[in-house]
C-alpha cells in the first residue's frame, strides 16, 4: 500500500474562526463596536499546522476529543470551509457524509431528496437513475421513497443519507459520526460495506468516537488533540491514546496522579513516586502505553518516615469496569530511609484495553496499611494482532497436525 | 509563481466550468425543486404565480385608474398590468435571492457545492414566473386591442436588462445577508420606497408637469427605464422613455452602466463571500 501515491495530501494547514462574543449578525452591534473599539469577536485557532497524506485505497480514522477540530478537518478535506493557510490536494472526487441527514428537504419526497442530493454531490440524472435502486434497496426503504422527508422518522433519514453516500460512486469517501444512529441491525451492514468497500480500493476516511470501529476497519488513525496532530498511530495505539485522552486530562504528569487520586494510610512509610515502563531495559517509552506480551515493570520510590524494619508492598491491577485482574503482594522488603522497589511481570497477558493500578504499603502481617493509593496509575495495553475476547491472552499457539 | 497568462488562463477555464455540465444538471435540480416546493400544500397551486400580480393589478387599476385617475394614457390597463408584473419579477428575483443562500444554510454546511448556483436557481424562477405572467399581459394586449409593432423585438433586451440587474442585487444581498440579517428589513423598506419611485402606478407625465429634473432623475433608475421602454415596445408608443425625455439617444447608457456596475460589484462580493458562507450562516 505504501507503493501508491497519496490520494489526499494536506500541507502546513491552519483554520481559525472568529467567535463573535455577543450577538453580532446585525449591523447595530457592528456599530456599536465599532465606536467601542472592540473587536466583537474572538479569533479561536481550531487548526494548526495540520499536515499528513493519505494514501490510495487507505482506511484512514481521525479520532479525538470533542471540540479537537476532528469536523473541521473533514469540512475541510469536503471544500466545505476553506482553510486559512496551507495546502489541501485531493486526486479524485469525494463524497461527503457529515452530521446527520445531509441537507435534506423536509417537504419533498424521499426519491425527489435522493435525485437532489444527487444533483448536489455532482451526479447527472442519469448517473443517479443507475444508483437509485441500489441507494433505496441499501436504505431498506423502498415503500418509503414516495413519502415526504418530514414524515420518515430520523433514523430513516440517516440511513438514506448514509445509503446515498455508500452508493454514490466517488474513489473518496469522508464519513462523520455514523454509527451512533441506525439500529444494530443497519450498523452490521455498514459494517459489511465497509469491508467491501475496503477490497474495492475505495479510500474512506473516517472520523468517529467508536475505537472498536476503529480498530476494526482504519489502517492508520490520525490523532487530533486541541487542533494539532499529537500522532498518526496504527489503530490499536490510537484507541488506547484516545481512551487515555478522555480519562485524565494530564496524562503525562504523575505526580499529580498521585495526589489526586484517592489515597489514605498511617503515613509511616510513603510512596513517594510511581513510574510504569516496558521494554527490557525500562527506559523511554513513558507515555503508559505496553505493548501485550511485552515485558511490564512497575518502580516504586518508597520514603520511611517513621522506620519500619520491612514492609509488604500489594499491587491491584483493575480495568476500567473495576474488575479486579490481578492483586500480588510482595515479601518482606526491607527498608532503606528511601528505597526503590521493582515489580517486573514477564510478557504481560492482559488483553488490550486501559487499567488502573492501586498500591497499598503494610506492615509485615497486613494488618496496617501505611500508604494506600487508589489510582497509583494508569497504563494501557495494546495490541495490533488478532481480535482478544475475555480479560486475558494466553498467547497459544494454533498448529495442523 | 504563477504567471499573468497562467492566472487569466486558470480565471477563464473557472469562467468555463461556470456552466459546465455538472453545474447544469444542479441548477435544473434545483430550479424544478424551487418550483416544485412554492406552492407546497396549496389547492391552486401555481396558479398563484399568475392570480398575485392579477389580483396586485386589480388592487391598482381600481384606486389609481378609477378613483384617483393619474394622467391618461392609452390602454391604460396593459400599461398598468405589464408595469406590476415586470416589478413583480423584479421584487420576487431578489427578495427570493436575498434569502436564498441563508435559507439554504444546511446544505451548504454539508456539501461542497458552487454557492452561486443557488441564487441563480432563484432568480431564473422567477423568471420563469416572469413568463406565465407576460402569457396574461399578452391575453390582456388582445382584449383591449393593443396594435403590435416591431418595437415588441426589443422586449426581450429590457427583461434581460432587469434580469441581470436583478441577479446582481441578488449576489450582493444573499452574501450581505449571511453577516448581517438586518439586509432583509432594509430591503423590504428600500423596496417599498422604490415601487413608488418608479412609474408603475402613475405616467413619468405627473412628475415631469410637476418637474421635468425630478422625471430625468427617476429615469436614471434602470428599473424605472426598463419598464418604461418595455411599455414602448410592446403597448404604446406614448411611452415616455429616458431616449425622449433628454432627446438624446446616449443616455440610456447610464442606466444600462449602472446595471454591469451592480452586476459585477455584486459577483465579486458574492464570490469573496461565497467561500466563508458554510461558516458564518
Amino acid at each position: 500500500m505504501s507503493s501508491k501515491e497519496p490520494i489526499v495530501v494536506v500541507k502546513d494547514l491552519y483554520k481559525s474562526f472568529k467567535l463573535p462574543h455577543e450577538q453580532h449578525s446585525g449591523i447595530k452591534q457592528r456599530i456599536i463596536n465599532i465606536f467601542k473599539g472592540v473587536k466583537g469577536y474572538e479569533t479561536q485557532r481550531v487548526l494548526n499546522d495540520i499536515s499528513f497524506e493519505i494514501k490510495k485505497g487507505e482506511f484512514f480514522g481521525i479520532v479525538g476529543r470533542n471540540g479537537c477540530g476532528k469536523s473541521t478537518l473533514l469540512k475541510i478535506l469536503a471544500g466545505i470551509y476553506v482553510p486559512d493557510k496551507g495546502i489541501v490536494q485531493i486526486n479524485g472526487s469525494l463524497t461527503p457524509f457529515i452530521e446527520l441527514g445531509v441537507g435534506f428537504n423536509p417537504e419533498l419526497t424521499g426519491r425527489e431528496n435522493v435525485f437532489l442530493n444527487g444533483a448536489l454531490l455532482g451526479f447527472s440524472r442519469s448517473e443517479m437513475e443507475a444508483m437509485y435502486d441500489a441507494i433505496v434497496e441499501f436504505a431498506e426503504l423502498k415503500k418509503f421513497m414516495d413519502q415526504k422527508l418530514k414524515n420518515y422518522s430520523s433514523g430513516m433519514q440517516v440511513r438514506l443519507a448514509f445509503s446515498i453516500a455508500i452508493r454514490a460512486n466517488t474513489p473518496i469517501l469522508l464519513i462523520d459520526e455514523v454509527l451512533a444512529v441506525g439500529d444494530s441491525e443497519f450498523q452490521s451492514k455498514c459494517y459489511v460495506e465497509f469491508r467491501k468497500m475496503k477490497e474495492e480500493g475505495r479510500t474512506i476516511i473516517f472520523v468517529t468516537h467508536d475505537m472498536s470501529a476503529v480498530e476494526r476497519f482504519c489502517d492508520r488513525v490520525l490523532v487530533l488533540q486541541s487542533g494539532k496532530i499529537k500522532g498518526i498511530y496504527s489503530p490499536g495505539k490510537a484507541a488506547a491514546i484516545y481512551q487515555r485522552m478522555n480519562v485524565s486530562k494530564q496524562p503525562d504528569d504523575k505526580k499529580d496522579t498521585l495526589s489526586n487520586s484517592r489515597r489514605w494510610g498511617t503515613d509511616d512509610v510513603r510512596v513517594d513516586k510511581v513510574t510504569i515502563c516496558d521494554g527490557a531495559d525500562c527506559v523511554g517509552s513513558t507515555d503508559n502505553i505496553v505493548d501485550q506480551g511485552e515485558d511490564l515493570f512497575i518502580r516504586i520510590k518508597l520514603k520511611n518516615k517513621s522506620n519500619p524494619k520491612k514492609v509488604v508492598v500489594g499491587l491491584a491491577f483493575k480495568d476500567i469496569y473495576g474488575v479486579n485482574m490481578s492483586g500480588p503482594n510482595s515479601k518482606g522488603i526491607p527498608l532503606d530511609s528511601s528505597t526503590d522497589i521493582e515489580f517486573k511481570i514477564p510478557k504481560l497477558s492482559f488483553v488490550p484495553g486501559m487499567y488502573v493500578l492501586t498500591v497499598a504499603i503494610f506492615d509485615m502481617n497486613t494488618e496496617v496499611e501505611y500508604d494506600h493509593i487508589e489510582e497509583a496509575a494508569r497504563f494501557s495495553v495494546v495490541n495490533d494482532g488478532i481480535e482478544q475476547y475475555g480479560k486475558i491472552a494466553l498467547f497459544g499457539k494454533w498448529r495442523q497436525f | 509563481m504563477l504567471y499573468q497568462s497562467d492566472i487569466i488562463k486558470r480565471e477563464l477555464m473557472k469562467l468555463s466550468n461556470v456552466f459546465s455540465k455538472r453545474n447544469r444538471v444542479l441548477l435544473r435540480e434545483l430550479v424544478i425543486t424551487d418550483f416544485k416546493l412554492r406552492y407546497q400544500g396549496s389547492v391552486l397551486g401555481y396558479a398563484w404565480s399568475l392570480l398575485k400580480p392579477l389580483f396586485l393589478f386589480a388592487i391598482m387599476y381600481v384606486v389609481f385608474g378609477i378613483l384617483v385617475k393619474l394622467g391618461s394614457v392609452e390602454h391604460y390597463p396593459v400599461y398598468l398590468l405589464l408595469g406590476i408584473v415586470l416589478w413583480t419579477f423584479f421584487a420576487e428575483a431578489t427578495n427570493q435571492g436575498l434569502a436564498s443562500i441563508v435559507s439554504r444554510g444546511s446544505v451548504i454546511r454539508k456539501i461542497s457545492f458552487p454557492k452561486y448556483i443557488i441564487v441563480l436557481s432563484t432568480t431564473i424562477s422567477a423568471l420563469v414566473n416572469l413568463t406565465l405572467n407576460l402569457l396574461i399581459v399578452a391575453v390582456f394586449m388582445l382584449i383591449s386591442g393593443v396594435t403590435l409593432n416591431v418595437s415588441i423585438l426589443m422586449l426581450p433586451f429590457y427583461i434581460i436588462e432587469i434580469y441581470i440587474l436583478a441577479l446582481g442585487l441578488a449576489f450582493s444581498l444573499s452574501a450581505l445577508n449571511v453577516k448581517y440579517r438586518d439586509t432583509s428589513h432594509i430591503w423590504e423598506i428600500i423596496m417599498q420606497a422604490a415601487f413608488y419611485a418608479t412609474p408603475i402606478i402613475y405616467p413619468l407625465s405627473v412628475v415631469m408637469d410637476k418637474s421635468e429634473i425630478a422625471a430625468k432623475f427617476l429615469m436614471m433608475n434602470p428599473i424605472a427605464q426598463a419598464i418604461q421602454d418595455a411599455r414602448y415596445s410592446l403597448i404604446t408608443h406614448d411611452t415616455v422613455t429616458v431616449t425622449s425625455l433628454f432627446r438624446n439617444d446616449w443616455y440610456i447608457l447610464i442606466p444600462i452602466g449602472i446595471v454591469i456596475v451592480v452586476f459585477i460589484f455584486g459577483s465579486l462580493y458574492f464570490k469573496k463571500n461565497s467561500k466563508y458562507f458554510a461558516e458564518n450562516i
